[in-house]
This record gives C-alpha cells, sequence and structure tokens, in this order.
C-alpha cells in the first residue's frame, strides 16, 4: 500500500519516481465522488455481462447472487450501466435517500 | 456488420489491466477505451502514453492504475518513445540479452498529442516501420486542460479556444483525417472504432497486434465533460456518430479499405440527431447543420467507394 | 587485439568507442559538427562490426525521446548531438535525467544560433546546465575516447542511473586527427559490465515510469534527483580510478598544472587546457608563476577539488565559451565565484569570454589575457568579464 502521497519523504521515493506497485491507484476511493447510485432488480438481470462491460470504472462484478452489480467503493454513479442494460433492469437512486 | 470473432461480453477477456480508483469524469468513454484496448492486448504489452487526459487520471504519484508496464515521457513523443522500446529490445533480445518474447509495443495519445504536437514524431515512427501500435483516442479538443480546440475538432463545435460567437461558428476548419494521414505512410494497418462498438474494437486491436510493422488505431472517445452531454449518453453518443456516419467504422489493410460497419436504413440517422443534445453544437443553426450534413455525406460517399474498390 | 595506438579523427575514435563499448540502440540526427561520429555509426552497423539498433530518427527531439525509451527497458543507448539539436531536445534532455534513464550522449559543444554558427563553443552546454545531467569535459582525442568507457561506466552504476554527456569542442576536436591509443577489447568488457536495470519496462515485472506530480510530492521527487547528481561523485572518481588501473590513464575532475608553488592561475574547461598547459610553460620561462587548473568535471560541480586548487592563489582568470546575457558574468566564472564565496584565500577573479564560435585563440592570445587578466585583477578591475578579441 502506498503512504498518503502528503507523507512519503524523498528517501522513501524509488528513483526517477518509478511506481512499482501496480494498479495500486484501488486505494482512491472514487465511491465518495456520486450522487446517485445504481440499484439492480436481481432477479430481471439476464446476466448478459453489458454493463460489465460498457462500466469505465471496472467496477462492476458478478454478485454471489448470480446478478451483475456495482462495487460501491468505486461506482460514480455515472449511470452508463443503466442506459445500456438491454432489459432495464438498473434505475439510479439519489445518494440521499 | 463485419462479423467479429466475439460478439458476447461473456467472451470478452475477463482479465483488466487498467484498474479502479482513477481519477477519469463520470461516464469518460475514453478510459473505458482504454480499458478495452488493453483487453485485447493482454498483458505482454508495453504502453508509451502522451500528456493528456488518460495520462493524469490514471498516474497521480504514487499511485497508478496501469497493470501493464508504462512509461509517460511528454506530450508530442509517445510514437517517439515506444519506438525507442522497441528497437531497444529487439536489439537486446537479438543479442541474447533477454530471452525472446512477443510483446506489443503501444504509443497511446489523444488528439491533441497525435494530429497537433506530435504528428511529426508519428510519421516518423511510421515511416521506420517499428512493429508497434499506435492509438490516438480522440476526444475532438484538448479535454485535460480545459477543452481548447485541437486540429480534430469537428468544423462547428465550441471550445474554449474556438468558442461560438457573434462573428464565428465556433471551430471553423474542417477535423484533420489521421488515418488518410497513417494510411498515407504506406503502413500495413489502419483503422478507426468506438468503445461504442465495443467488438469491433477489440477485433482490430487484436488485428493490429497480429500484423508486423506500424499499426494506426483512431478511437472516437466521447467525453461527456468536453461535449456536454449526460455522463449516461456516453455509449449512445458514440453509436450516433457512427450511425450517422460521422465517424464511419472502418480499417485499412495494406492499403484496401473495408468498411466493418454499415448502419443499416433503419439504423441510419441524419447528423442532426447526433449534434442535437450536445452543448458544444448548441448554437448551430438549421443552415449550418445542413451544410454539416452534406460534408458528411459525401465524405462518408468516398468513404463507401474505396471500400468498394478494396 | 591489444592496445593500438593511431592516428584518427576524433569523431571516428568515437564511433569505435560506442562499438567497443557493445551498445544496443543508438538514436541520432545529423548536425554540424556531430555528422561522422553518427555516419561511421551507420557504417559500422550496417557491416555488422556492430549488433545495434540505428535509429535514423526525424528529429533531434525524437532522438532524446527514442533514447529515453530504449534506455527504459534497459538497452545501452547513445546519442550525440550539437547546439540546434541540443536546443530542440532540450524538454527531453531534462527529463531523461529527471526519469533517471543511463545514456550517454558525446555533445560536440558548437554555438547557438542566432546568428546561425556552426563553430565551437560552450554556449549549447551552458544552456543545459540544470538539467541534472553529468557531464565530463574532454580536452584531446584520447581523452574523449576513454571517457565513452567511463560514461557508460558511470551511467550504469545502479548507484547513479543518470545520463552522461561527454563533452567535446566542435570541430577543434571531432574533425581532428589525434592520436589515441585504442584499449583491448577484452580490456572493455572487464571494465563495462552488463547493464542491469533494477526497474525497466518488461511485462514479467511491469512498472509506471513517469507518473505525475502533485504539489504535494514533487518537492521530494526533486531532492531525490539532487541526491542523485550530487551522490554520483564518489562513483564517478571510482569509475576513473578502475580506468587509470587498467590503462594507465588516470582522470580526475579538477585537473591542475604547475598549480602547486603558482602564485596565480587560469581556469579552463575542454580544448583550451591544452593551449593553456602550452603557455603555462612560455609565462613560467619569463618567470611569471603561473598555473593552470583544468576543469573536466562540471556536474556535479567538483567543490572540494577546486577550492583546493585555487584557495591560497592571488588570482584567477577564468575563461569562459558562452556570455550568460545579462548575469553577472560568464556562466563558468559565476560558479567559481561562487564556489569562493567567503572562503579564506579566496583570490581575486576576473573573466575573459574568448573563441566564440570557434574564432581562434592562439597561444599568443592566451598569453595576452594572462598577463592582461593579472594586470585587471591586480587594479581591481573585476566586475562581468572581458569579451577577448572583441572590435569596437
Amino acid at each position: 500500500m502506498a503512504k498518503p502521497m502528503d507523507q512519503i519523504t524523498w528517501q522513501e521515493l524509488e528513483v526517477g519516481g518509478v511506481v512499482i506497485e501496480i494498479g495500486n491507484s484501488v486505494q482512491y476511493e472514487t465511491g465518495s465522488w456520486r450522487s446517485e447510485r445504481p440499484v439492480v432488480e436481481k432477479e430481471k438481470c439476464i446476466k448478459c455481462m453489458f454493463c460489465w462491460l460498457y462500466c469505465p470504472e471496472a467496477c462492476i462484478h458478478q454478485a454471489e447472487e448470480g446478478h451483475f452489480e456495482a462495487d460501491l467503493t468505486y461506482c460514480k454513479g455515472c449511470g452508463i450501466c443503466v442506459a445500456e442494460c438491454p432489459v432495464k433492469c438498473i434505475t439510479m437512486m439519489s445518494e440521499e435517500k | 456488420m463485419a462479423k467479429t470473432s466475439v460478439s458476447s461480453p461473456k467472451n470478452v477477456e475477463r482479465a483488466e489491466y487498467f484498474a479502479s480508483g482513477h481519477r477519469a469524469c463520470q461516464g469518460c468513454a475514453e478510459v473505458l477505451a482504454v480499458r478495452l484496448v488493453l483487453k485485447a492486448l493482454g498483458k505482454d504489452t508495453i504502453v508509451a502514453m502522451a500528456t493528456g487526459c488518460m495520462e493524469i487520471i490514471s498516474s497521480p504519484l504514487p499511485l497508478t492504475s496501469w497493470k501493464v508496464p508504462w512509461i509517460h515521457n511528454a506530450f508530442e513523443n509517445p510514437s517517439a518513445v515506444i519506438s525507442g522500446c522497441e528497437a531497444g529490445m529487439k536489439a537486446m533480445m537479438r543479442k541474447g540479452k533477454l530471452p525472446q518474447k512477443k510483446i506489443n509495443f503501444v504509443g497511446m495519445g489523444g488528439d491533441g498529442a497525435t494530429a497537433d504536437i506530435g504528428m511529426g514524431q508519428l510519421s516518423g515512427a511510421l515511416e521506420r516501420g517499428h512493429d508497434m501500435i499506435y492509438v490516438c483516442y480522440d476526444n475532438e479538443a484538448y479535454m485535460n486542460t480545459g477543452i481548447q480546440r485541437s486540429s480534430s475538432t469537428p468544423y462547428g463545435a465550441s471550445t474554449t479556444t474556438s468558442p461560438a460567437g457573434k462573428k464565428s461558428i465556433g471551430q471553423q476548419t474542417q477535423k484533420k483525417n489521421m488515418v488518410q494521414i497513417a494510411v498515407a505512410h504506406n503502413i500495413p494497418y489502419a483503422a478507426t472504432a468506438c468503445p461504442s462498438f465495443p467488438f469491433d474494437l477489440l477485433d482490430k486491436v487484436k488485428r493490429a497486434s497480429e500484423i508486423e510493422g506500424p499499426a494506426y488505431i483512431h478511437i472516437l472517445s466521447v467525453c461527456p465533460t468536453g461535449w456536454r452531454i449526460q455522463p449516461a449518453d456516453a455509449i449512445k453518443y458514440g453509436r450516433l456518430a457512427v450511425n450517422s456516419c460521422v465517424f464511419p467504422l472502418y480499417e485499412v489493410v495494406n492499403g484496401k479499405y473495408r468498411i466493418t460497419y454499415k448502419p443499416s436504413e433503419k439504423k441510419l440517422i441524419p447528423v442532426s440527431e447526433y449534434l442535437n443534445g450536445q452543448g458544444r453544437f448548441r448554437h448551430l443553426t438549421d443552415k449550418e447543420i445542413e451544410q454539416i450534413q452534406a460534408k458528411v455525406s459525401h465524405d462518408y460517399e468516398r468513404i463507401l467507394k474505396l471500400g468498394e474498390e478494396g | 587485439m591489444g592496445k593500438v595506438r593511431k592516428g584518427v579523427e576524433v569523431s571516428i575514435a568515437i564511433a569505435d568507442a560506442v562499438t567497443q563499448a557493445n551498445v544496443d540502440l543508438i538514436a541520432a540526427y545529423p548536425i554540424t559538427p556531430q555528422t561522422h561520429i553518427v555516419e561511421h555509426l551507420a557504417e559500422i552497423v550496417a557491416n555488422g562490426e556492430l549488433d545495434a539498433e540505428f535509429i535514423p530518427v526525424e528529429s533531434e527531439h525524437s532522438a532524446m525521446s527514442v533514447c529515453c525509451g530504449s534506455s527504459a527497458v534497459g538497452a545501452r543507448t547513445f546519442t550525440s548531438t550539437s547546439s540546434q539539436g541540443l536546443a530542440l531536445m532540450s524538454e527531453i534532455f531534462f527529463i531523461a535525467a529527471a526519469m533517471r534513464l543511463p545514456m550517454v550522449m558525446a555533445l560536440a559543444n558548437r554555438s547557438l544560433s542566432s546568428p546561425l554558427s556552426i563553430w565551437n563553443d560552450h554556449s549549447d552546454v551552458m544552456m543545459v546546465r540544470d538539467a541534472g545531467w553529468i557531464h565530463i569535459f574532454a580536452e584531446n582525442g584520447q581523452e574523449t575516447y576513454d571517457n565513452i568507457f567511463c560514461a557508460f561506466r558511470i551511467s550504469e552504476d545502479p548507484d547513479v542511473m543518470l545520463p552522461v554527456a561527454v563533452n567535446l569542442d566542435g570541430f577543434i576536436l571531432t574533425h581532428m586527427i589525434e592520436p589515441v591509443e585504442y584499449e583491448d577489447d577484452e580490456l572493455i568488457r572487464q571494465y563495462l559490465p552488463e547493464f542491469k536495470m533494477k526497474n525497466t519496462l518488461h511485462p514479467d515485472n511491469p512498472v509506471s515510469m513517469g507518473c505525475f506530480g502533485m504539489p504535494e510530492i514533487y518537492t521530494e521527487t526533486q531532492m531525490n534527483r539532487e541526491a542523485g547528481v550530487r551522490g554520483s561523485y564518489p562513483y564517478i572518481l571510482k569509475a576513473w580510478d578502475e580506468w587509470g588501473k587498467l590503462t594507465g590513464r588516470n582522470y580526475r575532475p579538477v585537473e591542475t598544472y604547475r598549480v602547486q608553488d603558482a602564485e596565480y592561475c587560469i581556469v579552463t574547461m575542454g580544448s583550451y587546457g591544452g593551449a593553456a598547459v602550452e603557455v603555462v610553460d612560455t609565462l613560467r620561462d619569463e618567470g611569471e608563476k603561473v598555473g593552470a587548473i583544468k576543469i573536466r568535471l562540471w556536474r556535479p560541480f567538483p567543490l572540494d577539488e577546486f577550492r583546493k586548487a585555487a584557495l591560497g592563489k592571488k588570482y584567477l582568470i577564468a575563461i569562459d565559451r558562452a556570455i550568460s546575457f545579462g548575469g553577472p558574468g560568464g556562466p563558468v566564472a559565476s560558479e567559481l565565484r561562487s564556489a569562493l564565496y567567503k572562503k579564506d584565500g579566496a583570490p581575486t577573479m576576473v573573466n575573459y569570454v574568448a573563441g566564440l564560435a570557434g574564432r581562434d585563440v592562439s597561444p599568443d592570445d592566451f598569453r595576452k589575457i594572462i598577463l592582461e587578466g593579472k594586470k585587471k585583477a591586480q587594479s581591481g578591475d573585476t566586475e562581468g568579464f572581458t569579451l577577448y578579441g572583441l572590435r569596437g
């Protein structure tokens, strides 16, 4: 895990500022960005995986129950999955609820 | 529609080479394109990227979203940097300093990096014939620095440095045709693609990685922030761009054109349907839209003809 | 093969050294007076005498970009340029050092435009003074040949990891036939280990190079860089030391000639060092107690060694080969004044700028500069610089 940006000392940096911990952006939880979240009607989901394919955050995964849903740690609430779902089983709900 | 090797998301590569936690805007179709391109290429890929949206959102020191080897050096030079990676590796493998391995060498840049500041470098890399792929993510302006025009900004679009005003329609020049410029270098493969047609995109990237020599792929990357549309409409607008023939999907294999998607009569739409709803075209009059339609139709006819000759 | 002593054009000697160093990639764009270096390398590669990728790029900016990509995958990389080429690639020149990408450049010093001039001076290297590269100055063909190997050794040292420029005066060295003793291939193999970089671009061990820096972290990255440049000093000495043991030719960051009992000294950098030594002997015969200080290592600046040579002398006459317009003096003199600031025994300094764009500075001219400079120092006329040989 990378230390927070403003705590790293100059000695701790890799030479040349190289980052060797690949994919560590997962430390930054972009879920805090959203004002609406996608909610899936689980039984309606046909598991076509188009939501997974079109998600710019790569945060849609198959839930234990078998349907596909967004990982709210990263979901920015863009609504693409809602727009692209062929059976319209996803709706956006306000975070304020 | 040309038959694609994969036609269902279930058969698309599951592995992710671009991690969540990146800072792209909500609904960014460009980062989606990056995600899909990497799926088609796989882990044996080295990427050299230009300064721009994708570089900034993916690499705030000490974090990175990249799971393949990645280098950002400067704005105009991903084509030259990746030339160096390709040639350096080639020499090392030939001299036995590294074991032989098929690696995809990919230069990536936005429209500004590719069509403007990096044109000379791209031309040099293509002319030298490196075994590489160059992917241009075209969101039609310098989006990262705040929506300034590039030579890839379409005619009539309003940007901060080509604003629509009392004396201006916005962008006053026609979009520079980078695919034609690439093809003029006699490279074995060039193509247009759009993440709204994901299977077509995946196939083209795959094809590019399999040919020997330089390949150029131009990807229309819908930018809700810069185009002033709803984030949820990012995929929809890519479809509209293609179905209105504003952005035709085709490939050029050793100079032979092949249309990979021709909108059916049912799918074909007038450009007004594409332009409407985009804030950057909001100021256009019906007459101006007619002019744009005429040009789009003319250019599409030309591509169709080239496709027939092929 | 054994040692071979030959009369050879220095550009050719450089190309031959690059060949013996078994470089993997050369990327260069032609510019006078570097052309013979890259032409000879192209020939060598075309004849299979060196197994390397020769990339004839479409601009110097691309040359340095290609070199960065090449170094990033761990290939031994070489390039060469001058003047306008260096100016054009300067964006990436700075980045190469910041990203700690080892490579060697033969920098054939040539004056900057405008007006266009293909002849020699140091305005090009002074332009990139603060880029963070290691800079070595060669005085003659032998030094140039030797330092190509030392440069690779230093650059690729895991404790250094910085690009290195071997500076040589354009035309004065590049196009001169000089006596150079070529070392044996086996000796070079012994001296230069294979280039192994800790983090390279390779799918087996992916890394991200060139992430962007927010204000919260940028300062720390720059300190890391500064520590790298300063910290390279002992490794530079070590590389020269080992070269000396193997070949009998020893290099030091500051070379001194008849300095120990000198009353005052001339300070030069580059090929003028040869002339300085000659003139010191002439003046000594005339009764002048003069010595010559020659700066070989420009960056990292050899503070201790320079102070050791200069402190205690009455006067220093520093010769610059470039002007820093509107500045307090020539670039070299300004740094020397800075190095001596408030130090006990700091000599009075006088600054001459001479030989811009290759204008000839004969031994007689040197003699005049030294004697005139001494008078200026004695009378307290030490402000700014004197442009030697100026008409008007």
